[in-house]
């Protein structure tokens, strides 16, 4: 059922690199292809729109959910809405991810809604990579948008990824954090070419003692142009973090406006943000090693956007 | 040996005159010795180690290395040829990692060399391997990571600017017993720019560099007595009358 083209991106964009244990959906030009539930971990189709369940049961603890994407038809464009109930005091590792191989003329699209919610005491790391291949002029867009609510006591972490291949991408993100319930966002991202990503976080820290961590790490090369507007609203006493990093190459375009808001007097909120290009030094440091320069360039990004 | 004739740097400005940096440096290093370049600040001492590396090109004269020309090659060919360089203020990479570095520069993925490379410089590895080169790590760290740079490839021709700045007394004892080992086993011509006594102590010949020129080089019997007891710079009645003049 998968060819190699599928296996190829299932790799890139889930670490899978075997059918995995535990609750998985694989999802193939606009259809779900392979399921498998656990005992703690129900997967159901939706009835009224595209689109799956996950209900993880309370108390659920170290098992996986994977549900990874493929779009390897030309000029399809897919939308679909996931549901994700992490019950109470579980602790689960949910792996998504997109992989487009469009070698054709046509564009591709895939718009992931995923709704979270994160019950009480529940940890969730939830892991989202997209990858594009495909030598055609067809464009490959993803636009994912994540809504995530964590009640209090919970933990949820994201990480994102996009290193390479996707034209154009849309990414929001929203999420509301409880009473002394945290919430850490990575995010890594590269373009290149005339590639454009655009990335706007909402987090809103609405219970007392709640928290965020928000990292972003990213290259611009080429023509490419990125976006990025992470925004944290304080309005009780929490703490948020907010972190934009930068490499810009070539003639690339990045703008980084983080915002903090802060609607009680006991919200402590920091933003930081930096664009430039790779420090020369550390290019020249690699070089006296006997690094080219391409390949002291390739070093410092691979540990940039690690 | 390495050979340096008619070495000179001159920078220029928009806004100023043309200066120069160095000015007709010749120069013989041999196999298997220690120099210490030594001398004021901003006499020129690091821009003749980065003309040697290639990070400088030279206005002009040439360098040449075992009698190949090498002024025209870039730094990573000079580093293949087993030049290297540790920076008096090394630069910080965001993820990768002292392991990754040491194995970049050794070439080779890692092995119990970096761990004893480590140790070499006053760092426990098991603590260090794993961190991130970035600003977690204090000036003192980076620079005993940098020499370790330097210990873990197999050099000709070794230049460690200013290696003991930051670095505290204990482990002070360690690299210069380091510097000294590093010589005996790989037959690597050692350069140290250093203003320590305990460095020019381990200098085969001092060379002391000011004002974009050699003004002096020898054997560390003759010279380092004069530079410890430098007339030219102790509280003299010409010091005191500037700097009334100054107040």
């Amino acid at each position: 059922m998968l060819n190699n083209i599928d296996k190829e991106i299932l790799n890139r964009v889930a670490d899978m690199t075997h059918i995995p244990e535990g609750a998985y959906n694989i999802r193939k030009n606009g259809a779900g292809i392979m399921r498998n539930t656990t005992p703690n971990i129900d997967i159901r189709t939706k009835e009224d729109k595209p689109g799956i369940d996950i209900i993880v049961k309370p108390f659920t603890k170290g098992e996986t959910v994977h549900i990874p994407v493929l779009l390897t038809n030309q000029g399809l464009e897919d939308l679909v809405y996931n549901t994700f109930e992490i019950g109470e005091g579980s602790d689960v590792l949910v792996v998504a991810g997109c992989g487009i191989h469009n070698p054709g003329e046509e564009t591709s699209q895939h718009d992931g809604i995923h709704t979270f919610f994160v019950r009480k005491n529940a940890r969730m790391k939830y892991v989202e990579k997209h990858y594009a291949s495909g030598s055609g002029k067809g464009k490959k867009i993803l636009n994912p948008k994540t809504i995530i609510e964590i009640e209090e006591g919970g933990y949820a972490e994201i990480e994102t990824v996009q290193i390479k291949g996707v034209d154009y991408s849309k990414r929001d993100t929203e999420v509301r954090v409880g009473k002394n319930a945290h919430l850490l966002i990575t995010e890594r991202l590269m373009t290149d070419g005339d590639q454009y990503a655009e990335s706007i976080v909402i987090v809103d820290l609405v219970g007392v003692d709640s928290s965020v961590q928000i990292i972003s790490r990213s290259v611009a090369k080429d023509h490419s142009e990125q976006i990025f507007y992470p925004r944290v609203n304080g309005h009780e006493r929490c703490k948020g973090h907010v972190q934009c990093d930068a490499i810009i190459m070539n003639n690339a375009r990045v703008r980084a406006i983080p915002e903090i808001a802060a609607y009680n007097a006991d919200a402590e909120l920091v933003h930081e943000a930096a664009i430039g290009k790779i420090a020369g030094e550390a290019l020249i440091k690699l070089m006296t090693l006997g690094l080219s320069q391409e390949e002291s360039e390739e070093a410092i990004l691979k540990g940039f956007l690690r | 040996m390495l050979e340096l004739r008619n070495i000179s740097f001159t920078v220029q400005t928009e806004e100023s005159e043309p200066f120069d940096v160095l000015s007709n440096i010749n120069l013989k290093l041999e196999d298997n010795l220690s120099y210490v370049f030594t001398g004021p600040n901003g006499g020129g001492k690091s821009s003749l180690a980065k003309i040697i590396m290639g990070i400088y090109q030279p206005t002009s004269g040439s360098i040449f290395l075992e009698g190949e020309d090498i002024t025209n090659l870039n730094i990573t060919e000079r580093a293949k040829r087993g030049i290297g360089y540790a920076f008096q203020q090394p630069p910080r990479f965001k993820g990768i990692t002292v392991s990754e570095l040491l194995s970049i520069s050794s070439g080779s993925s890692y092995s119990m060399k970096e761990c004893s490379n480590l140790y070499k410089v006053g760092l426990c590895p098991q603590d260090y391997l794993k961190r991130e080169m970035n600003s977690s790590l204090s000036g003192g760290e980076m620079k005993r990571i940098e020499i370790a740079t330097l210990l873990a490839r197999k050099l000709k021709f070794a230049i460690f600017d200013e290696p003991e700045a930051g670095i505290d007394l204990w482990s002070f004892g360690k690299l210069t017993e380091t510097f000294e080992n590093i010589k005996e086993k790989h037959d690597t011509t050692l350069v140290i720019i250093s203003h320590q006594e305990r460095i020019l102590n381990l200098a085969d010949e001092i060379i002391l560099i000011a004002d974009g020129k050699i003004q002096r080089t020898g054997p560390k019997s003759e010279l380092l007595p004069s530079l410890l007891n430098n007339p030219d710079c102790s509280c003299n009645y010409n010091c005191q009358e500037r700097s009334e003049n100054h107040a």
